[in-house]
């Protein structure tokens, strides 16, 4: 197990240099100038040389790549100018947001996914296979911020069930003491209950938005593995031999089918994670997805640079963890790693 | 004054909004990235920050427009100053001994002279708005004992008294600043990016970029206390959701919303909307008259009178803004900026007008336009390419983005694009200066060049530093008929500025910055 995860970490680091050069030269070619910007509504020519110069940007290409380097080796990913704090404080913040959002959604993803597509595997062409159809037909090709508007508008504005679309807290709740960054796990922690209620209020509608949308392909795939397997012979065998359809389903079909589901877990959650911006947008989510936009449409190159490499580097992680979870869940896998 | 009660605890006022920076700076960014309006790269949101949390030497008094309080700019009164006395090459001003700053020490001589040096010295946008005003040097500014400063002219310009009272020359706590400065960073800029240091009404309590701020109420202003114990701003990027928190009542005010929610709201009835039209601001189509065919006056001509202005106000603006078209043919000219020119969209005798400089059969172009501001570009320059569409001229439709949006202005190759100017200076000869002067300002977008309106500019500016109001109204109105024969960039309307707040609020001021000032807002 030692020697997969060592030898998986070694193969990341090539990519991760790559990552690193590709982005630095893409926001160096984009065709915005960040000091043009920045100078202001009545900059002259000279007022944006001053702040090139305060940029460094007028720097050859090569020494300013040495600076990102040599800033990069002490763990400073530099500022974002149009928020004017320094990227990593700024990553390390709304990362948490970010995960909480996404791991709730996909939980709830996950519950409703799951029993669903063995459900519509177990009763193929039965009323729970079609519901099951349409439902992953919708949650597919619904647009998230459509579902996410939609669900505001019901919940909030009709119905008034839900809090304000306002971020992670009411405005006038107090946040808990960052010890994971989870609000859910911190207010906890804190034994703050009320606080915990706030933010779990605050979550329900947003995670829903991105359950809606992450439960198609889980429950897609759930349903075709299950088919696969619950034809195959031991399963046949298993029936012939009189176990009970629970033991034959759960324990024998359902462990073999979950490989491909928990690969698809893996693409669904990294997608998840950098694609939920127009959730965060629409629920004033403070996550890494938005940052990174509002990074890009400003000529930010410090965030653009600093997200590509915080993905980057969770992909890494992400893929380890599902090459390790194969490992535990099919021993074939891991005497071919 | 009682504080009102929102939601759970005293004196909340919650403030919503987006995109919030006011349309001509055209920034994607919601909330300060800056506490310090003289820092780096300081956005509009940072502008109101510094506005609210620090004071100047001078400021302007009210008066009414149409039934909104509006800075009166040919008034001033003091703010830090108790008495202000202009000579004839120099401006003494005496400081109120009761002004302090928030951490308790008074304000003094010595903190404004470092301000307004301050100003002058970092560069970029601040000591470029201070030489607008003849504000060049720091041997202007002279300590003349502990609670006097006289600025020094160094040429007579009408703008350097109103450029005192704009944001940019605000007064810090010097030591303090001074104190937390280091080498590299010797005006601490650093330390103002995060903390507020003035004496002004409020000061920046939480400061979360893109997601929050919260101000707290400064209890021993100079000004007097302000209404409201604290003001809160929430960042909510969905247009839909900030109509829907402020009818919900969950959000006390919000503006920039899309023009149609606003006409919509306002019907409603539900909600105090105010609409203002921006100080001497327009939304125009320029030409760049360097390259054929606009370099010919007779197709801007034409183009003129091929707008689609109506349309435009309809369909586009519903309504909420100032036409800057179809004057009566008997009108005269006014000393004024700014003021509808006589085009109407007249298609007949655009495409004579084309004829006759050679293009019967029309032209292929671009039209070029913010992303940023798409929300009112992209449907205007749709109409306009429709319309011209229909006297032979085909146009493609050009979308930059925001942040390539002022790089693309600074080349001046686009041949035919929307936008806004909008000045804090309400004079006409300093929006002529930056938009039609020959020294070709990254605002003068049409490259336009002309030894008479140099003429009549300069003129004007001279005029109005030695108070000839004759010369100066002749040469004003002279400019604006040049402007409006030449037509390197036609007119379209004057935008407004449009505020929605639930109808318990109250105190709401139209400044020259277009930015809230919290210090009157009041609830209840």
């Amino acid at each position: 197990m030692l020697k997969l995860i060592t030898s998986r970490l070694l193969i990341a680091i090539p990519s991760l240099i790559g990552v690193v050069i590709v982005t630095f030269l893409l926001t160096r070619v984009l065709p915005g100038d960040t000091a043009a910007y920045f100078a202001g509504p009545a900059a002259t020519p000279q007022a944006i040389a001053e702040i090139k110069t305060k940029l460094g940007l007028d720097k050859p290409l090569i020494i300013q790549f040495g600076d990102y380097v040599g800033a990069l080796a002490k763990g400073d990913l530099g500022t974002s100018l149009s928020t004017g704090q320094p990227v990593i404080t700024e990553i390390t913040n709304r990362l948490p947001a970010s995960a909480e959002l996404t791991l709730s959604g996909l939980i709830l993803a996950l519950v409703i996914a799951i029993p669903f597509g063995i459900a519509a595997a177990v009763k193929q062409g039965s009323w729970v296979d079609h519901s099951c159809r349409i439902l992953t037909t919708a949650g597919v090709s619904l647009p998230v911020f459509f579902t996410g508007l939609l669900l505001v508008y019901l919940f909030y504005f009709r119905l008034g069930w839900a809090p304000a679309p306002l971020g992670r807290l009411d405005a006038f709740a107090m946040a808990p003491d960052t010890v994971t960054g989870f609000y859910l796990i911190d207010t906890l922690i804190a034994g703050d209950v009320e606080t915990f209620r706030a933010a779990l209020a605050q979550l329900v509608i947003p995670a829903l938005t991105l359950a809606i949308f992450a439960l198609a392909p889980i429950a897609r795939m759930t349903r075709a593995s299950m088919l696969a397997v619950l034809s195959s012979e031991f399963v046949r065998t298993a029936r012939a031999a009189g176990l009970t359809p629970w033991k034959v389903i759960i324990v024998y079909a359902f462990r073999n089918a979950m490989l491909p589901v928990v690969t698809t877990l893996g693409m669904v959650f990294s997608f998840l994670l950098g694609a939920n911006v127009l959730v965060e947008k629409v629920f004033a989510w403070p996550g890494i997805g938005s940052y990174a936009v509002e990074a890009l449409i400003t000529s930010d190159f410090a965030p653009v640079q600093g997200f590509v490499l915080a993905m980057a580097i969770l992909y890494v992680l992400l893929n380890l963890m599902i090459d390790i979870a194969y490992g535990i869940i099919d021993p074939r896998a891991r005497s071919e790693a | 004054m009682q504080i009102a009660i929102h939601r759970l605890k005293n004196g909340h006022f919650l403030i919503s909004g987006a995109n919030g920076a006011a349309r001509i700076v055209g920034q994607a960014v919601d909330l300060p990235n800056n506490l310090d309006i003289q820092g780096v790269g300081t956005n509009v949101p940072g502008y109101e920050a510094s506005w609210n949390c620090y004071d100047r030497l001078i400021t302007h008094p009210m008066k009414t427009v149409n039934g909104t309080p509006y800075y009166d700019r040919d008034k001033f009164e003091g703010q830090l100053a108790e008495d202000m006395n202009v000579g004839d090459m120099s401006v003494t001003f005496k400081l109120k001994s009761t002004a302090k700053f928030q951490d308790g020490t008074p304000v003094t001589a010595k903190d404004v002279k470092w301000s307004l040096d301050r100003a002058v010295t970092v560069g970029g946008f601040p000591t470029f708005q201070m030489k607008a005003g003849s504000l060049e040097k720091a041997e202007q500014f002279v300590v003349v004992d502990d609670r006097t400063v006289r600025v020094d002219f160094i040429r007579k310009d009408r703008l350097t008294i109103p450029d005192l009272a704009v944001i940019v020359p605000s007064i810090y706590n010097s030591e303090l600043v001074k104190k937390n400065a280091t080498a590299q960073d010797p005006w601490g800029l650093e330390y103002t990016k995060q903390n507020t240091v003035g004496s002004g009404p409020y000061k920046v309590v939480k400061w979360t970029p893109g997601t929050e701020v919260v101000y707290e109420r400064n209890e021993n202003w100079v000004g007097g206390v302000p209404k409201m114990k604290r003001i809160i701003w929430r960042m909510v990027p969905s247009s839909g959701n900030r109509r829907a928190l402020l009818e919900r009542g969950d959000a006390d005010i919000s503006y920039d919303l899309p023009n149609k929610d606003f006409v919509e709201l306002k019907e409603s009835g539900k909600l105090t909307i105010i609409s203002t039209p921006y100080s001497n601001g327009l939304q125009y189509m320029g030409m760049n008259v360097t390259k054929p065919p606009f370099d010919n006056p007779k197709v801007r001509l034409a183009m003129a009178y091929a707008m689609p202005y109506q349309k435009i106000m309809d369909a586009v603006l519903f309504g909420l803004s100032k036409p800057m078209f179809g004057a009566p043919a008997d009108a005269k000219t006014e000393v004024a900026w700014p003021q509808p020119t006589k085009y109407v969209t007249d298609l007949a005798k655009a495409k004579a007008l084309l004829a006759e400089a050679g293009y019967p059969n029309g032209f292929e172009t671009d039209i070029s336009f913010d992303l940023g501001f798409a929300g009112i570009n992209e449907p205007l320059c749709v109409l306009v390419q429709e319309s011209l569409a229909q006297i032979g001229i085909k146009t493609t439709i050009n979308k930059i983005p925001g942040a390539n949006w002022r790089t693309e202005l600074n080349k001046k190759t686009m041949p035919m694009f929307t936008n806004v100017f909008s000045g804090w200076l309400d004079y006409p000869e300093y929006f002529f200066f930056w938009c039609y002067h020959g020294a070709n300002s990254v605002f003068n977008t049409m490259s336009y060049q002309s030894k008479a309106m140099d003429t009549f500019i300069d003129g004007a500016r001279a005029a109005a530093a030695i108070g000839d109001k004759a010369a100066y109204d002749t040469d004003i109105k002279g400019m604006v008929d040049l402007a409006f024969a030449d037509v390197p960039r036609i007119p379209l309307f004057q935008p407004y500025v449009n505020v929605a707040m639930q109808k318990n609020v109250s105190g709401y001021e139209y400044w020259f910055h277009r930015r809230l000032n919290y210090a009157t807002l009041q609830k209840g």
